[in-house]
């Protein structure tokens, strides 16, 4: 037989597998396709085969040739097949193909579900971990719905391997099944704890990445993630943690505060460049969204940009962009930090990579200053010069541009050398931006008085030079400048010391060659310039010159009246005839010039822009109704008006008026073009007919330097440069004269006040070389601020955007195949679970909760109809009906997903976790103002947040005593109460009167009062150095060990650093030391604390007998440092574990209640207080919070509790008030545990 | 990898190429040094031919995209837990398939040297007269 095996293998093993398929191909260079064929061919034969071995060989040639981009969507039977195989050699290559080859489209997958359900439950980890990598690939929303029970079981696997990947699939089946996401996220929660750091990271993982889309809903884990990122070592997890982390600050800038210093500490410490980044980046996020500064920020910020620096200064690309990007946030909040790096900001503008220098470029845009900015652009106008891509160079012009603009020319002390700087920046050729450096030069001429007449100077000698800039007008778009040249010159001519020959060089014959909308300004502003030669001849006895001047235009201007430009035409033709009729006039020697002046007259002013936009549309006005009804409905004549008022644009709308001349028509549109500063070329809005209109011929029009007339004597220097040196001068002029002043005045205030100015030049000492008056934009009054932003609406993690806080409905399960809930129930299956080890059996048990949840509502349900029978008032049975089924709810939520349930209590946790201020009872009022409310709820709900599993404490037979009638529990109950407390009796009485009734912890919040706010921490020690305070809580996990939570604050400004604590243990009580430790070492608390700063470390304590309270001696031994010296201080305690520390909160329905107390088994004692004066559900609060019982049952002024010790002692409370008394009863079957809980009870009320 | 999905197979190798570099630049990646250690000396070649290992490393990586482990040890001692199963399954019948691949190899100067042909090693001298 085994030979038989062997020889079959050895007949197969000629035939080709993986390897000598690609060698094959490598050795078919030339016929690839057609050797490919073949061997698909043969692969077909292979998949015919019974042999899976052959199949499984085929199929993984077949993933080969998907991967080489070959269709193999026709063998997606046979992956299937392979993937059924029970060999995992073959089921990894059938799993491996379809991950390939399989998508939501692939029709098999729908016979893979039952398949890949054996994979996962297969003994095999592999076959299961195959299982689910293949899985994470292909997963359909179909796949997601009908195994996400199964995956979520194997969340819990014993095999650390499988909890991984099924922590880390269930990212891929929220979402494509968004449904599961509630359901399973209690547990994914819990795997953040898990003793494998393998699934801690990847449950770690999936939160991250469900929490970075969605962060508001993941804010209350931010304690635990706290916890982790302290903790942990592994720098994927801490990146992924410090990243959710910088998602949540803007949410919650408490948190910043809290982040600030262990980010600060892992930014030291750490050697990881990517977690470095991730720090500084969530160090920033925390700076930005504390608005207040903190005193020690400006350190954190200090470090960040040095760390930033080594980033930058690395050679590694990456990690140079990163630096950047990072640079540029912290640049928007604190500019100065980043100012003194500019030196290596500047250098990375000489980086070869492209994407680096544009990093480079946005972070100069926000470090000038009035005193940098002319060195800054200088440095970028070498750039621009030694740039050779055009991109590039285009977006040094738009940086250069952006930043001298920038926050309305603030920075620009000398404009005449902003000026000098666009028009050296017209030399660029082949640049995209001549319409940008145009609307510049138009808005700063326009708009900074002043400079107009050095403007018209610069503006006339370029249009002198026109045909430098022209050179090929089909691609070069810095003609564009010859628009702004034109119209300056035109608009401001009054400046221009020869208008004669600025006009004549407006009507060269080359002009015809630029495109029309330039044309246009050409013949409209050579009208301006017209008149103001006219102007200046006014007077002259000889009126030769303005006569030249008109023929001049009248020869010059038909060659625009023949313009294919109907804009061009229509200027020239009316101007023609216009200085036509002027020369008759001229002829006759009559003055003229005023007349033609008077054309243009008026002053223009800047508009903001989108002024237009924001004008506020009247009242009743509404400009959607239709003023008269449309004619017809036919859809192409609704269409032509539309189309029609698209093209005209609103601006048009204004000079509609058909009557006014001809010249004050051109006029005005000329201002409405300088309405839209940012685009002046409204006209422009259709280049293709420019294109069309452009005179053919003129791209061979050779470019030559241009040599403008520098009207500055420094030789051999562009004239930004001298402008800079002479700016230099000019500065070093008023420092030296701002200095003698001082002196003067220093003389003549001899002994009076001194004004100290040694210090460099601050940014208001540099006045502006010119006085400029930069004429602010106008504005529509009433315009309104708009801004819209929209999310992705095809992001899958929209869907993902649930409430995780709010506890589960009980609709709200994974689906199960229906077999199972049957076997569930059973208690063998809890057997069952307990093959599971430790850690996973609660959440078995849990699961099985789950699927009970409808039989034991049922059972609620049915009782509930009992009770309705009994025909209680009305009242009542509004209560019965809604309030036990909160009540289930609440219970079950609590087995199902304990996390989610303590929603308030995790709340006001958060709230308390974020006030970083040590917090004792009496300090809490101040640091959690979080409302009274707030309090009480959590207050009213932390019997709930015990995570514990009430079916521990209850004994299986009290569970099926839920079965009983309420009355008769009740009917028991009386019956104690009238054996213990007859004169109490009558009040009890009530109880039948239908009065209200609480169960389980939930106090009625309506009605009542707000509780006042609560704490458990009490103070443990304090010195002038350290302060600390402690709470105990007993761990439910261990009978014999209680932990103690002890928050330090640090009160001094020295710094902190290692503390230790350390406990003389008893006979009884030990403090948990780790192993190796001998047993009077003390332990190390795992942080340091800044000056102000507190934080909480938890100490477990292993407790023998919990019946008696006992007090350990301790100290905490500590360094001191400032910064001159550091000592040691040390500070003594005593820790008191009172027996009350050893109780845990937990639930009980009130029929286990009664059987409990029916047993017998418990011992009576009680309590009698007088004086006391809160309100009744103040008290049940207070015992509640205090000493960690819950309402069992609550009817008017008396009410049952329970607690359990972590040693399984029953504790029952029967408390009743009237008058200021409060008689306690109390059963337990612990004596004297039960006498010391009283006695601290007693203790808790007597304090208020 | 299904990133690749229609690419044709020059430009397959290219980007695994250019990945391979990419990755072995960078001398901490986790994933370089898995390979270098399954493979023991990762070389280009080493991914070509043997495309489906190389997936299956990754697959202890990364599962659908997301990162599932980086420790190496980890990785490795999986990996090589399936390498075993796979070579068990294959049992005796799987020797002389191994034993006929080892010897295709031999004969390919380029092969790297060191495939892993696991723990079975047959002497296979007389073994190409087969051919």
């Amino acid at each position: 037989m085994a030979l038989k095996i062997v020889k079959g293998s050895i007949d197969r093993m000629f035939d080709k597998n993986l390897q000598d398929l690609v060698r094959g191909i490598r050795n078919h260079k030339e016929d690839e396709a057609k050797y490919i064929s073949t061997c698909i061919d043969e692969i077909k034969q292979e998949l015919k085969q019974d042999n899976i071995a052959v199949k499984a060989n085929a199929v993984c040639k077949l993933t080969y040739l998907q991967m080489l981009g070959y269709d193999v969507s026709w063998a997606a039977f046979n992956i299937v097949e392979v993937m059924s195989s029970s060999k995992f050699t073959y089921k990894r290559i059938g799993y491996l193909a379809a991950s390939q080859c399989f998508h939501e489209g692939t029709d098999v997958i729908m016979l893979t579900t039952n398949q890949i359900r054996k994979d996962l439950s297969s003994p095999n980890q592999y076959d299961t971990g195959v299982a689910l990598t293949g899985l994470s690939c292909f997963v359909t929303p179909d796949l997601a719905r009908d195994l996400a029970n199964d995956i979520m079981t194997l969340m819990s696997h014993t095999k650390p391997y499988i909890r991984k990947k099924a922590v880390l699939i269930m990212y891929k089946v929220f979402l494509k099944y968004p449904e599961s996401l509630r359901p399973a996220f209690p547990r994914l929660k819990e795997k953040l704890e898990d003793p494998d750091p393998g699934v801690q990271s990847a449950a770690v993982n999936v939160i991250c990445e469900l929490a970075r889309r969605n962060p508001k809903n993941y804010l209350s884990l931010a304690p635990l993630f706290f916890k982790l990122m302290t903790s942990s070592t592994n720098n994927w997890v801490l990146i992924k943690i410090i990243k959710l982390f910088g998602a949540l600050t803007p949410l919650e800038p408490r948190l910043g505060k809290k982040l600030i210093e262990p980010l600060t500490n892992l930014i030291h410490s750490t050697s990881a460049m990517s977690l470095l980044y991730e720090c500084v980046n969530t160090v920033i996020a925390v700076l930005i969204s504390l608005s207040s500064g903190m005193p020690n920020h400006s350190a954190s910020i200090q470090l960040c940009v040095q760390k930033l620096r080594i980033l930058i200064e690395d050679s590694d690309q990456n990690l140079k962009y990163l630096g950047l990007l990072a640079m540029s946030k912290i640049l928007k909040t604190h500019p100065k930090s980043v100012q003194s790096h500019k030196d290596l900001i500047l250098q990375c503008l000489d980086d070869k990579d492209e994407s680096i220098r544009l990093r480079a470029l946005d972070l100069l845009y926000g470090m000038v200053s009035k005193k940098n900015l002319m060195e800054i652009v200088k440095k970028l106008m070498l750039h621009v010069d030694k740039a050779e891509g055009t991109t590039y160079r285009d977006e040094l012009l738009t940086k250069i541009i952006d930043i001298c603009s920038q926050s309305n020319y603030q920075y620009i002390t000398n404009f005449e050398w902003y000026i000098s700087i666009l028009v050296e920046l017209t030399r660029l050729e082949g640049t995209r931006h001549g319409h940008l450096i145009a609307s510049q030069m138009l808005d700063v001429a326009i708009r900074v008085k002043a400079i107009r007449g050095f403007a018209v100077a610069q503006m006339a000698t370029l249009l002198d030079n026109a045909h430098l800039l022209t050179g090929n007008t089909q691609r070069n778009g810095i003609c564009e400048v010859l628009y702004a040249a034109a119209w300056i010159c035109g608009e401001f001519s009054e400046h221009l010391e020869d208008p004669m020959q600025t006009l004549e060089a407006m009507l060269r014959p080359k002009v015809a060659t630029l495109p029309g909308h330039i044309q246009a300004v050409y013949v409209q502003n050579a009208a301006k310039l017209f008149a103001t030669v006219l102007r200046k001849h006014e007077g002259e006895t000889d009126s030769q010159a303005a006569q030249e001047t008109s023929q001049l235009l009248i020869d010059r201007l038909p060659l625009f009246v023949q313009s294919a430009n109907l804009e061009v035409q229509e200027r020239a033709s009316c101007i023609l005839q216009l200085v036509k009729y002027i020369q008759k006039l001229q002829q006759k020697n009559v003055e003229v010039a005023e007349e033609v002046t008077a054309l243009f007259a008026g002053e223009l002013n800047p508009v903001a822009p989108k002024a237009q936009k924001k004008v506020p549309i009247p009242d009743g006005l509404d400009l959607d109704a239709w003023i008269n009804e449309p004619p017809s409905e036919s859809e192409s004549e609704d269409e032509k008006p539309k189309v029609v008022f698209a093209k005209e644009e609103p601006k048009h709308s204004r000079s509609r008026h058909t009557e006014v001349d001809e010249k004050e028509l051109a006029r005005r549109r000329e201002a409405r073009k300088q309405e839209q500063a940012n685009n002046p070329f409204y006209i422009k809005a259709s280049p293709s007919s420019q294109k069309v209109y452009d005179a053919p011929g003129v791209e061979h029009i050779p470019v030559v330097q241009i040599d403008l007339s520098v009207p500055l004597k420094v030789p051999g220097m562009p004239m930004s440069d001298q402008y800079l040196k002479l700016e230099e001068e000019r500065r070093q002029k008023e420092k030296a004269e701002r200095k003698k002043k001082e002196k003067k005045k220093k003389r003549e205030k001899r002994g009076k006040e001194r004004k100290a100015d040694s210090g460099p030049e601050s940014e208001e000492d540099i006045t502006p070389a010119h006085q400029v008056d930069i004429v602010t934009e106008e504005m529509p009054e009433n315009a309104l601020p708009s801004d819209d932003d929209d999310k992705d609406p095809n992001d899958p993690h929209k869907a993902l955007d649930i409430d995780l806080d709010k506890p589960l409905a009980d609709s709200e399960k994974l689906p199960v195949r229906t077999h199972r809930p049957e076997v569930l129930k059973s208690p063998v299956v809890d057997r069952d679970s307990e093959s599971i080890p430790q850690e996973t059996k609660k959440k078995g048990g849990k699961e099985k909760k789950e699927k009970k949840k409808d039989k034991e509502k049922d059972r609620k349900r049915s009782k509930e109809d009992k009770k309705k029978k009994k025909k209680h008032k009305e009242v009542e049975e509004e209560l019965l009906e809604s309030q036990p089924e909160e009540a289930v709810q609440s219970e079950e939520t609590k087995e199902v997903a304990a996390p989610p349930t303590s929603t308030s209590a995790e709340a006001s946790d958060l709230d308390f976790w974020l006030s970083s201020a040590p917090v004792p009872p009496a300090a809490q009022e101040v640091t959690a103002p979080s409302s009274a409310a707030a309090v009480d709820t959590s207050s009213a709900a932390a019997p709930e947040s015990e995570p514990d599993d009430p079916k521990d404490t209850e004994p299986e037979d009290m569970k099926s005593s839920k079965h009983k009638k309420k009355k008769q529990k009740k009917e028991k109950e009386e019956k104690e109460k009238k054996k213990k407390k007859r004169h109490h009796h009558h009040h009890h009485h009530g109880d039948a009167g239908g009065e209200d009734s609480v169960q389980n912890g939930t106090v009625e919040e309506e009605e009542e009062e707000p509780l006042p706010p609560m704490s458990n921490y009490s103070l443990l020690a304090e010195n002038s150095y350290i302060k600390m305070v402690y709470d105990i809580q007993g761990n439910h996990q261990d009978e014999s060990k209680v932990v103690v939570s002890v928050i330090f604050e640090n009160k001094s400004d020295s710094f902190l650093k290692s503390m230790e604590f350390n406990v003389l243990d008893s006979l009884n009580s030990k403090l948990q030391r780790p192993e190796g430790a001998g047993p009077h070492d003390g332990l190390t608390v795992p942080f340091q604390l800044p000056p102000g700063v507190s934080n909480e470390a938890r100490f477990v304590f292993s407790v023998q007998s919990i019946v008696m309270p006992q007090k350990l001696k301790g100290t905490l031994t500590f360094i001191v440092k400032s910064d001159e010296s550091s000592t040691h201080e040390k500070l003594d305690f005593k820790l008191h574990f009172t027996c009350t520390s050893y109780l845990i909160t937990t639930p009980c329905y009130s029929d286990a209640y009664a059987k409990l107390l029916e047993s017998g088994d418990l011992k009576g004692s009680s309590l009698r207080l007088e004086g006391i004066n809160m309100p009744f559900h103040h008290l049940l609060a207070r015992i509640c919070f205090h000493h960690h019982f819950s309402v069992v049952e609550r009817i008017d002024s008396c009410a049952s509790m329970y607690s359990r010790s972590i040693q399984g002692h029953h504790v029952c409370l029967l408390v009743k008030t009237s008058d200021q008394t409060v008689s306690i009863d109390a059963k337990c079957d612990e004596p004297s545990l039960l006498g010391n809980v009283l006695d601290e009870i007693k203790q808790t009320f007597s304090k208020c | 990898m299904s990133v690749y999905s229609f690419q044709t197979e020059d430009t397959e190798q290219q980007i695994i190429r250019e990945t391979f570099h990419l990755v072995s630049k960078r001398d901490e990646n986790v994933f370089v040094e898995t390979l270098d250690k399954c493979f023991e000396n990762v070389c280009e070649l080493d991914l070509i031919f043997h495309m489906d290992k190389v997936h299956n490393i990754l697959a202890e990586m990364v599962m659908g995209g997301m990162v599932l482990e980086t420790n190496m040890s980890e990785i490795i001692t999986q990996v090589e837990a399936q390498g075993k199963m796979e070579k068990s399954e294959a049992g005796i019948a799987g020797a002389p398939a191994r034993a006929v691949s080892a010897v295709k190899n031999m004969n390919l100067p380029e092969m790297p040297k060191n495939i892993n042909i696991g723990d079975i090693s047959i002497k296979v001298p007389n073994l190409p007269s087969f051919k």
